[in-house]
């Protein structure tokens, strides 16, 4: 297959992403949502890691999900301390720093 | 051959990606994020990126997505209300964002010009995508980013532990 193919199935997920961090309205789902792009772009990065022949793109993906870990570990965490203040887990509720 | 294997991986991604974002069950989402996760790896297969496919489908699908589940049955997996925040109008103008985005980006990408878009990619040198290659890669080339990563973990999980602690994770000092 093409390389063209691959980044354009990466385009799509990450547009799907992209939708979906401004539709839904629960945190975690909008984690998950942030997830799909992140992984669209580590698509596109191995796609032209193989197109040029180079390793470095690859290396590029594996930070990328240490970076995506990160932000899983901290995201979460911000979700069990919404739940352990007894707030409802919707960010439209989360109100107090909307100026 | 390898055309089947591609088209069944991408469309696994792509039902995968729109399982996540229409669901309304969070526990079903994040099924749908696995099956995701895992047509993303066979991609990174067919691009010769054996390592990164492992990792993805070890770390990412494993681990991180148990997390996720963790998370879930502990906050209470709730169907989101079928309201929507600013009514139909904000969900209509976020799936025009999604296919503006999707436009401007295929535009960036295939208008791009790369000589090797329309190929197959270079040619295969033995030991690319291995973990020999990657590892040697991390260790010398990439030592400094490799670090920098690790360095990251640590600071993230010591983030983690302070926000999700038992009292008063945004509180002051005093009251923990």
């Amino acid at each position: 297959m093409a390389i063209g193919w691959y980044l354009t199935v990466s385009a799509l997920i990450f547009s799907i992403g992209a939708g979906g961090v401004l539709v839904r309205r629960n945190p975690l789902v909008i984690l998950l949502c942030l997830e799909l792009m992140l992984n669209s772009a580590n698509l596109a990065l191995i796609g032209f890691s193989r197109m040029h022949g180079n390793g470095d793109g690859q290396i590029f993906a594996i930070i990328v999900m240490v970076v995506a870990a990160c932000e899983v570990t901290v995201g979460l965490g911000l979700v069990v301390a919404m739940y352990r203040r007894r707030l409802r887990i919707d960010v439209d509720e989360l109100r107090e720093l909307n100026g | 051959m390898a055309e089947v294997f591609f088209f069944l991986g991408g469309i696994g991604a792509i039902a995968g990606a729109i399982g996540v974002v229409a669901l309304r069950n969070p526990f079903y989402t994040v099924l749908a994020l696995v099956c995701h996760l895992l047509s993303l790896a066979s991609l990174f297969l067919l691009l010769r990126a054996e390592f990164v496919a492992a990792a993805q489908v070890i770390v990412y699908a494993g681990a991180v997505m148990v997390l996720y589940v963790f998370v879930v049955a502990y906050v209470g997996g709730q169907a989101e209300p079928l309201r929507a925040a600013g009514g139909p109008s904000l969900k209509v103008i976020s799936v025009l964002a999604g296919v503006a985005i999707f436009t401007e980006l295929a535009i960036a990408v295939l208008g791009s010009g790369l000589a090797g878009i329309d190929s197959e990619g270079a040619g295969y040198a033995v030991g690319f995508g291995t973990p020999e290659e990657i590892g040697r890669l991390l260790l010398t080339r990439f030592l400094f980013v490799f670090e920098a990563a690790s360095f990251l973990l640590l600071i993230a999980a010591v983030g983690a532990v302070v926000l999700a602690r038992r009292r008063g994770g945004l509180e002051h000092e005093g009251t923990s």
